[in-house]
């Protein structure tokens, strides 16, 4: 068996294994011998700064944030693309103002299109 | 184990200092838990009035509670070793106190920081002032002042350590909470029509309250 080449690996395994569940076993060891628990109602209750909480903690909160998060990160983007713009904009012509007034109303539209489907109305 | 313990802890001074010049360091298991426990004493962080002013001052760099082992404030109950009742408590807020300590995972300890925290300081006569949080749950230090200064609050919590430093493993003055028997739920009082209900918890606070301004 020693010959085995997955012997060592083997060892080390056990060490690793022993190596993380010692401390865990001692402190077990060490709450059963010198920690009695000593729980009650309100020390098991939830935690709300102090004052009696109302209801359960494991409540579901509604995830439909993101679409606000991804709608504002499109004008974030846009942001971007609009400074270096306004920064060149004596040195352009008409048909860059276009682009980018082409550019703008796309996304314009977007949020039009989110507004009508009800996106930005919270429920 | 617990007897060695035992005997080890009755092991005189002198012999330890004896054997540390000779290089040789004893220790016993109650020792090093001691030291590791004065050493990470964890605040809860939250402030009542004034004092609290003066609690902030002292975990701030000129004065560095940090050096101490509690620099970390925990913003919950089941983080925190130490309360340090920095102000004055009204009657609305003592519940709120009280049940935050019933939250606090055992060992725990109770500062009570100026004159407010310990009598109700210059607001005694008010009736909407508790006359001490010692009414309600057990104080292991108390630290007189209006409000004390911050070097005050590091003495106390020296104190606290030495204290600590005191505490027996094992035996009959083993502290609260090493005991299985002894209490470890103090009781919440409640807004009465008049005062609190009760108005002090009979176990740590024997004293009979007459009155409102009791
Ligand atoms: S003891 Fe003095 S400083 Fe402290 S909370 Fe009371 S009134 Fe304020």
């Amino acid at each position: 068996m020693t010959s085995s080449p997955y012997f060592s690996l083997a060892v080390l395994f056990v060490a690793a294994l022993g190596f993380g569940l010692a401390p865990l076993g001692l402190a077990w060891l060490w709450a059963r011998a010198f920690s009695p628990p000593k729980p009650n109602p309100i020390k098991n209750a939830i935690y709300e700064c102090g004052l009696v909480s109302k209801g359960d903690a494991w409540v579901q909160f509604r995830s439909a944030y993101y679409l606000y998060g991804i709608i504002f990160l499109i004008f974030d983007v846009e942001a971007v693309f609009l400074l270096p713009f306004a920064v060149a904009f004596t040195g352009l012509g008409a048909a860059a103002c276009a682009a980018m007034l082409v550019f703008v109303l796309l996304l314009v539209e977007g949020l039009a299109w989110a507004w009508a489907k009800g996106v930005l109305t919270w429920v | 184990m617990m007897n060695y313990e035992l005997e080890s802890n009755d092991m005189d001074q002198e012999l330890k200092i004896e054997l540390g010049k000779q290089g040789i360091f004893v220790t016993t298991i109650e020792d090093l838990y001691n030291w590791g426990r004065r050493s990470s004493v964890w605040p809860m962080q939250f402030g009542l009035a004034c004092c609290a002013i003066e609690m902030i001052a002292t975990t701030m760099a000129r004065y560095d509670l940090a050096r101490f082992g509690a620099e970390v404030f925990r913003p919950s109950p089941r983080q925190a070793d130490l309360m340090i009742v920095s102000g004055t408590v009204t009657k609305k807020m003592a519940p709120q106190v009280v049940r935050l300590y019933n939250q606090m995972a055992e060992p725990r300890y109770v500062i009570a920081m100026g004159a407010c925290a310990i009598s109700g300081g210059p607001f005694k006569q008010g009736y909407n002032v508790l006359k001490g949080i010692d009414r309600y749950i057990p104080v292991d230090v108390h630290i007189p002042g209006c409000p004390p200064r911050p070097e005050a609050l590091i003495q106390a919590f020296i104190t606290l350590q030495e204290k600590i430093d005191g505490q027996h493993l094992t035996g009959p003055d083993r502290p609260r909470y090493l005991d299985a028997n002894a209490q470890g739920e103090f009781p919440v009082p409640e807004r009465g029509e008049h005062d609190l209900e009760p108005t002090s918890n009979q176990g740590v606070w024997p004293v009979q309250i007459q009155g409102l301004r009791d």
